[in-house]
Formats: structure tokens, sequence, C-alpha cells
């Protein structure tokens, strides 16, 4: 199955007349991915040759959906348009918007993740300022590069893009069956924790990886998480342990975590809830290479 | 050092905005001279308090706040304060400010809330202390109010906060109309945390933001382009300002092996294992925090690596790049061009650890190149102990 995109995903582009939208529709038809067309209202009723695949533009999200049948957008769209753009994939019920785009205002964020909320949680939300989503040999929603690491049974899931290649080329050898981008801004839409229960349910998965950073207390939720809900393996990467305190948390922020924040705390909430931690890549890697080999 | 990109202000800033979202303050002006500060005080004509000026708390213990009579004493409180060391923060400038007599002190602050998705407003009638501390010690002392990003905060809803946090009735509606403006403040500005503590009551009954503190977002940037002056130029280390100009993600550490990668958490992460490397190496650390970026090009890199060699205290430069969408290609013809631009004044070994897309031909554009000074290693943990153990060798 893999999780939030599988072979039977249709997707759009919206911003796919853009250079980055341009340069990363390219790689996601040369991975394989079923695209259907992108969304620019300027550019409606246009068509784009994506190296002898030509795809057709719409004015709106909706329109986008009626013509092609569309259930996942990728969302290139400048910071300043950002919001915009996602509260109209919110509104077209799409069911996947992938927020690709860096440097959207925490306020913008805020606002659209409150409309998704508000009108019911239909349109689930990856990002923003994060990889994207990749079901190897399937579907590759985003910018991750698709000749890392083929499918196979490891579930990944990370705040940081390159700690994500990085992770997939220590493990090619196993293969993924999603490797998901979840972004390191203050706000986010999908969690760890939402990717590590799509992981549990997926029938094709058969251990997760999971990698954090410093700030926040994301990971020690996700901590107490897997100590209720999730069955199968999970090891675990954070990044940041010699970082100098003070550089990412405010002084009433801390209040509000309840945490440090820090790596070391991370750290010891994921042990306690009976995951193995790394101490670098390589070593995270090793302790997963070592349950798919016990796994068979 | 994770991607969050801000900008905290100083107290004189955060009144500067507060007072331009008609939040009361008390008048007053910064100093940087001893004789500033005087003139300021002359204007004001009441006993006055001199305050520094610096990104960090306990200024008071440390000497940093101090209540001056008249102008004289005001010019000695300023030479005084300026140039204190307060917690490895350098006062640069005094704030000047009539001294304000109190009745009770409270606490009030609209921030982020990761962990939900949205906007809290914390608000206490014990003011004027650490609010770690009551939140720690008090914790039924500490309202927490979440507010919904797009109703955001009208009259009805900063009374529900005012109640809450048991304002006494005398100053509720009062502090219910500062909450509003305080809302107002901190979406029109697009910050993440707006902080007033104390919010006093004077003996005359009147609400005043007496200390403020505000952290604005960089990526919002583009719709305030009067934020570009409140980024504070003159605390910076000179190479993070150099970085700063050359649109990098640097931040300058106390080590010697110089980091150069792409993307935030596998710089991170490399800072990780070179530190943990150093410790088979006489202890050597990694000397600054440098992502050039998802889609570094040559000449990124090569202003990169410009910066980390003129840091005195580098030893050794571990490159550690995954091809993602940079190709590695491109990341090696960068280091080769980089070493030619600075030629001589590149003495320092570099250790290179590429992998991902065009590994190999990265690879061979290097050895071609065969520059003495490049060694390339083919993983990353291999890679960080060689650049700890030239480190160590050159200390």
């Amino acid at each position: 199955m893999a999780i939030f995109i599988t072979e039977n995903s249709k997707v759009i582009v919206q911003g796919m007349t853009g250079a980055e939208g341009t340069k990363h529709t390219k790689r996601m038809l040369a991975s394989g991915t079923n695209i259907v067309g992108g969304v620019n209202p300027r550019k409606a009723g246009e068509k784009v040759d994506f190296d002898g695949n030509v795809l057709p533009v719409f004015g709106t999200v909706s329109e986008a959906i009626e013509a092609t049948g569309a259930d996942v957008t990728v969302i290139f769209v400048p910071p300043a348009f950002a919001k915009a753009a996602v509260i109209e994939a919110i509104d077209s019920g799409i069911g996947l918007a992938v927020v690709i785009t860096e440097g959207i205002p925490v306020h913008d964020t805020a606002a659209f993740w409150a409309h998704a909320v508000a009108t019911g949680n239909k349109t689930r939300i990856i990002g923003p300022n994060c990889p994207g989503v990749i079901s190897p040999g399937k579907s590759n929603a985003g910018i991750i590069p698709a000749n890392i690491s083929g499918p196979g049974k490891i579930g990944l899931v990370s705040k940081s893009g390159t700690l994500t290649y990085q992770m997939m080329y220590e493990l090619r050898e196993f293969g993924f069956s999603t490797a998901v981008g979840i972004g390191g801004d203050p706000i986010i839409g999908t969690t760890h924790i939402d990717a590590l229960q799509a992981f549990q349910d997926d029938d094709e998965t058969a251990a997760i990886v999971m990698i954090g950073e410093i700030g926040g207390d994301a990971e020690e939720r996700a901590a107490a998480y897997i100590a209720e809900h999730i069955t199968k393996p999970v090891v675990g990467y954070v990044a940041g342990f010699t970082a100098p305190e003070g550089k990412t948390m405010g002084h009433a922020g801390a209040i509000v975590s309840g945490s440090a924040g820090t790596a070391q705390a991370k750290k010891e909430a994921l042990e306690a809830a009976g995951v193995k931690v790394g101490k670098t890549p390589s070593e995270t890697a090793a302790l997963m290479q070592e349950i798919m080999r016990s796994i068979g | 050092m994770s991607q969050e990109t801000r900008v905290d202000l100083y107290e004189y800033q955060a009144k500067d905005l507060f007072a331009a979202h008609d939040v009361p303050v008390l008048p007053g002006d910064v100093a940087s001279t001893p004789a500033e500060a005087k003139a300021i005080a002359e204007q004001i004509g009441s006993t006055v308090v001199v305050k520094a000026q610096v990104k960090t708390g306990g200024r008071g213990k440390a000497g940093g706040v101090k209540l001056a009579e008249t102008p004289e004493e005001t010019q000695s409180r300023a030479e005084a304060i300026l140039g204190l060391d307060i917690k490895g923060h350098i006062v640069h400038r005094v704030l000047v400010t009539p001294a304000s007599d109190i009745a009770e002190e409270y606490y009030f602050s609209f921030l982020l809330d990761r962990a939900n998705r949205t906007f809290l407003a914390m608000a206490s009638v014990e003011g004027g202390m650490d609010i770690e501390e009551v939140a720690a010690t008090k914790p039924e002392a500490l309202a927490k109010v979440p507010v919904d990003a797009i109703t955001g905060v009208d009259l009805a809803k900063a009374q529900e906060i005012v109640a809450l946090a048991k304002f006494p009735a005398e100053v509720a509606d009062q502090v219910a109309d500062v909450i509003v403006k305080l809302w107002d403040t901190f979406v029109s500005e697009d910050a993440t945390l707006v902080e007033v503590n104390p919010l006093v009551r004077d003996p005359q009954g009147k609400i005043v933001a007496l200390d403020g503190k505000v952290t604005l977002d960089e990526n919002a940037s583009f719709r305030h382009p009067a934020h570009a002056d409140l980024v504070d130029k003159q605390a910076e280390d000179p190479l993070e300002q150099k970085a700063k100009e050359k649109g990098l993600n640097y931040v300058k550490l106390d080590g010697q092996v110089g980091i150069i990668g792409n993307g935030a958490g596998l710089v991170m992460s490399t800072l990780d294992v070179v530190a943990y490397a150093g410790e088979k190496h006489s202890g050597v650390k990694p000397a600054n925090f440098l992502d050039i970026g998802g889609g570094a090009s040559a000449e990124v890199m090569a202003n990169g690596l410009d910066i980390i060699l003129n840091d005195e205290d580098v030893r050794s430069v571990f490159v550690n790049v995954f091809g993602g969408i940079t190709s590695c290609d491109a990341v090696a013809n960068g280091i080769v061009q980089a070493l030619e631009m600075l030629g001589d004044q590149a003495t320092k070994p570099l250790v290179v650890r590429l992998d991902g897309n065009n590994v190999e031909e990265g690879r061979q554009i290097l050895a071609d190149a065969a520059h003495p000074l490049v060694t390339v290693v083919d993983t990353m943990d291999n890679a960080a102990d060689k650049a700890a153990e030239l480190a160590a060798a050159g200390v």
C-alpha cells in the first residue's frame, strides 16, 4: 500500500510554470509520478510540454480536479502567495496537499492550518518547507530524489530534507515503502505522530525510522505516542546534540512545550518508549539494518 | 540553528512598536553615550531609570538597571552600565525612561503554540518575577488561553482572558483594551512573541507596559520593509555579518573544525559527528554551522569556503554534501573554483565527503584537480575523523 501516495495517485502541481515548479515537475515525471496537470490562474488553458509529456494548465484547483480526478497537489507557489494557494487546495476538497515552499510567514501557516481545522480537516497537509513524500517505484510528490533508494519495507519520517536523503542512502539495500519529509517549520500539517500511525496501519511497512532535530517537543510527544500505539519496531535519530543552547528556544516558548527541546531530552524520551536511538546517521542505519535482517 | 527565522528586538524597539499600536508605554529614549543619556534625562525632568539594552534576562541583578535622580547622576549611571558584560552580551545602549511608581505588577504574552499549531495568550496577576518560576511553582496563577489564528482576539476574547487570569475588577476593562492592542501588534507586525513583563498598574490606576519583549518572523520581512532597520548589526559576529550579506545561514561556534554542508538537519548532524570524532583527537570541536542550502551552486560553495577559511580559529575544514537536488559535480566544481579564487590565502586542509546525485563525476573532478589541500573521504564518519585529526595536528 505505502502511505499518503501510491501508484494510483493523480498529482497536480500548483506553481508548475514557475522555475522551481518546472524543474521539479520534470523530475517527478521522470520518476514515474502520474502528474495530470498544473494550476496557474494567469496561464489557464495553456499546455506545457515536459520532454514530451504535455500537461494542461488549469485556472483553479477545483477545475483541475473536475477535469482530471486529481487527488494530490504539490505546491511550489512563492511564500507571499502560498497561504492563498493552500486555502484554495483545502476548499477544493483535495485529499493531500504537499507544501514545498520555504519561507512562509508563520502567521500565514497558522491561518491555513486553522482553516483546515475549521473545515473539518478534509485535506491532509504535508509541510510547509518540506521535501515532500515518495513511495519509491510508485509515486513522488515533491523534491526527494527518486534514485537514492528503491521500494522496500522501511517507513521513514523526518523533519529534515538532506537527512532524509542520507538515511535513504544508508538503507538503500532494504528500500522504503514511503519516506515523508514533514518539514522543520514551527507549524506543520502532518506530524511525526500522523506518519507513525499511518506506517503502523500500512501492510507494506515492517519497521520505521524517525528523524528529529532540536527545538519544540514533537519528538517527546511522538515518543509518548509510540509507547501507546506503535507495535512495529522504531529506530530514531535526533540531530543537534552539540548545538549550542539558546539558539532556537524563546523564553516563553520553553514553558509551553514543557521541554528544554534538547537532543538529549528527545533521545531519553524516545528510549523510554522502547525506541533504539543512534548517535549518528550511520549508527542509526546500523540499528535498522539489524532489525531488517532479523525480520528477514 | 533550525530553520526558524527570528529577529529578537531590544526593549526600546519593542516599546516603539507597542507605542505605534497604541499600547500604553512610558516616554523615554535610547542613548549610546553617557552625554546622550544626560540630555534625555534633562528633557524628562524627573527621576529616571537607566536600563541596559541587551537581549537577555537578569539585567537588574547584573547591575544593568539603575535609578537616577538628576541628569548628572543619569550620566554617571549610564557610564557605568554602557560596556557592561551581561551574560556575554555587551551593553551598547541604555534606555532612559521616567521612574514610575508601581501599585501592582502583572504578566502578559502572546506567542506561538507549536504543539497545538496555533497561538496562545498567557496572563498572570503575579508579574514582575521570572514567569518560568511562576509556571513551575504556581501553575494555577498562569492562565494559558488558546487563540484561533483566524478569529483572533476581539474585545470579548480579551475579556475572557482577563477573567481567566483573574485580573482585579477595577483594571479589567483597561487590561482587556491593552490586550486587544497587543494582539494588533502581534498580528500586524508578524510577531511570534509579544511579551509584557511587567504590565503594571500605577498608583493612579493606569495600566502601562513597563518592559517588553518582541520576536519578529523574518520570513514575513517581504511585507514589512521597515523591519530591516530593527535587525541588530552591531552585536553580530563579523563573520556572521559577512555570511548574512552573502545570504548564507552561518553561526560561529568556538571550535577548530570548519563545517560546510547542505541542509540544516545534515549540518547539525555533521556538528555532532565531528564533536564525537574530536573526543579522540585532543577534544577539537566544530568551529561553525554553515548550511549552503539544498540547491547549492559553485558560487555559494565559494562564498562559504571564503568565510570559513577567514576564521582564525579554523584548523581544518569538513565539506559534507549529500547531493539530492544539488549535484556533486557542481559542488566539486565549486570547491575547485573557490580554491583558485582564494589562491595563497587557502592554507587549511579540506576534507570532502560527497554522496548522492552525480557522485562519481564529483569525485573525479576533485581527483583531476589534485589540490594538495584536499582529501576526499568516502563516508561521513571517516571524513569527520580525518577532519578532526587534521585540526588536532594543526593546533
